[in-house]
This record gives structure tokens, C-alpha cells and sequence, in this order.
């Protein structure tokens, strides 16, 4: 019975940190009139940031997908990768961490972007 | 000379008015609420996904779980955006749905298929990244940055 309601609690944990972060850049679109790609690399560098200051993981440790599927989690998970490849491999591990660790995501993204707009085309509106 | 600039200033506050009257009223507590909740809802289903992931193949690491997960909800939301279901939930979500990794796939997805008609090689593959782009570009630049700021201070101790 534990089990459940620790469950229910992460997950009302995710919903609600997650949704507060895009009602947050919401709120800036409406009050600031930041266009949305300015608002993305916002919240990108605030991710590197609370990575590179070392906050990010025990952020993750509460928030868990609440944060990192915002784009908060793939700037954190780019610094990850760039201070993990430095640390280990020097200089230049820094220049490669970064997009070794996200390949995954961005890889998928272009090949199914590609496959996707050989298959449909756009709708008329 | 001044006369001119006050002139252009007095026009330009004049069509300033002009489009705030004809500009749509959007309710601000209704668009918080939609990014709220739709965003929210993104990432439980990032949570799902990743839970049944660890849950099915325990084997899996860590990182290899978050990775797998974000291959998932990109792809979903792709072929969403293909499907044309991703304008509908866009059309209400705001920022609830450009903020998640799934608004990132989106942004790709739809940029490469909008410029379809102008080729493979100009058109999709040169537009691919038209909106995703300054993201990419910040994310290497400051990531590369903290890394090297953190081997420099490594170094110094």
C-alpha cells in the first residue's frame, strides 16, 4: 500500500513541476513578448546552469520527469555530458560529452522528422 | 529634423493602440491553466514511459532508460505532428507544448515538412532546423563552456 501512494506522490509531483515550469514560460510570453525560441534557450542555459553548478542532480532526484523532459532536462543532460567527457577525457571531451549524451534524442528526432516528411505532407489550413 | 522623428513617433504610437484594440483578448488565467495542465500531463507520460521501462528490462541503466524514454515521446510527438494531431493540442497547450522535449521534436517535424516543396536538400533538410536551431547551437556553446570551465577549475585544485 505504500508502494501505491508513493507512486500516486511522484507522479503528482511530476505533473505539477512540470506544468508549472511551462506555465512559467507561459506567463513570459504573455507578460514579456518573448518569442517561444528565445524562451527554449532561456530554459535551456538555466538547465546547464543548475548542472554546471551541481544542483541538478538532486533536483532530478525529487522532480524526476517533472524536469527533465522540459527542455531544462536536455540542457542539464548536454552539461552532464561535456563536464563528465572533460573530467575523463580533457580538453577535448569537452567539445564531444555534450552531444554524445544527447544523441540519442536529437538522432531519433531528425531521422523520424525526415522519414515523417517523406510520408505525409503538411495539411492545408 | 525633429519634427520628423516626433511625427514618426506620434504614427507608431497611433498603430501600437491600433493593434492592441484589434489584437484577440486572450484570458491570461485560461492560457496559464491549458499550459499547465497539458504540460503536466507530458511529462506523467514521460514518467510512465521511463517507470515501464525500468520496470520491464531491470537490466537497463539509468541513462539508458532516460535516453530510450526521450526517443520514444520525440518520435510520438513526431509522428503526431505528421498526423496533424500535435497543431491540435498546440493550438490550446502554448507553452505546454512547446516547452517539453516533445515541442522540440515538433518544432523539427514541422519545419522539415512545411518546406517540403522546395526539395529534399533545400527545402526538408535545410529547414530542419530553422526553429530547433538556436537551441542546438546554445546547448553546445554553453554545455562545451561549463565543461571547460569545470576542467579548468578541476585543474586548479
Amino acid at each position: 500500500m505504500g508502494a501505491v501512494w508513493s507512486t500516486i506522490g511522484t507522479y503528482a509531483i511530476v505533473f505539477s513541476v512540470g506544468g508549472a515550469l511551462c506555465a512559467i514560460a507561459e506567463l513570459l510570453i504573455v507578460r514579456t513578448k518573448l518569442t517561444p525560441a528565445r524562451i527554449l534557450v532561456i530554459f535551456l542555459i538555466v538547465g546547464i546552469a543548475l548542472e554546471a553548478v551541481g544542483v541538478y542532480d538532486a533536483i532530478l532526484e525529487v522532480c524526476q520527469a517533472g524536469v527533465s523532459v522540459p527542455i531544462v532536462g536536455f540542457g542539464a543532460a548536454l552539461a552532464k555530458g561535456s563536464i563528465e567527457a572533460a573530467r575523463s577525457g580533457g580538453f577535448l571531451g569537452a567539445f564531444s560529452g555534450g552531444l554524445i549524451r544527447t544523441a540519442y534524442g536529437v538522432g531519433a528526432a531528425i531521422v523520424m522528422s525526415y522519414i515523417v516528411t517523406l510520408v505525409f505532407s503538411p495539411k492545408t489550413k | 529634423m525633429s519634427e520628423k522623428t516626433n511625427a514618426v513617433k506620434s504614427r507608431n504610437d497611433r498603430y501600437n493602440k491600433y493593434v492592441d484594440t484589434v489584437s484577440p483578448k486572450t484570458s491570461v488565467p485560461k492560457a496559464l491553466w491549458h499550459s499547465f495542465w497539458i504540460g503536466g500531463v507530458t511529462c506523467m507520460i514521460g514518467q510512465g514511459i521511463s517507470d515501464i521501462l525500468a520496470f520491464s528490462m531491470p537490466s537497463l541503466s539509468k541513462d539508458m532508460v532516460a535516453n530510450i524514454t526521450s526517443m520514444i515521446l520525440v518520435t510520438v510527438a513526431i509522428l503526431f505532428t505528421g498526423l496533424g494531431f500535435y497543431d491540435v493540442i498546440a493550438r490550446q497547450g502554448g507553452a505546454g507544448s512547446f516547452l517539453p522535449i516533445t515541442g522540440f521534436a515538433n518544432a523539427m517535424a514541422s519545419a522539415s515538412m512545411e518546406f517540403k516543396t522546395e526539395g529534399l536538400i533545400f527545402g526538408t533538410s535545410a529547414k530542419l532546423f530553422t526553429v530547433v536551431g538556436p537551441v542546438v547551437v546554445n546547448g553546445v556553446v554553453w554545455s562545451t563552456l561549463a565543461g571547460l570551465i569545470n576542467l579548468w577549475i578541476l585543474g586548479a585544485y
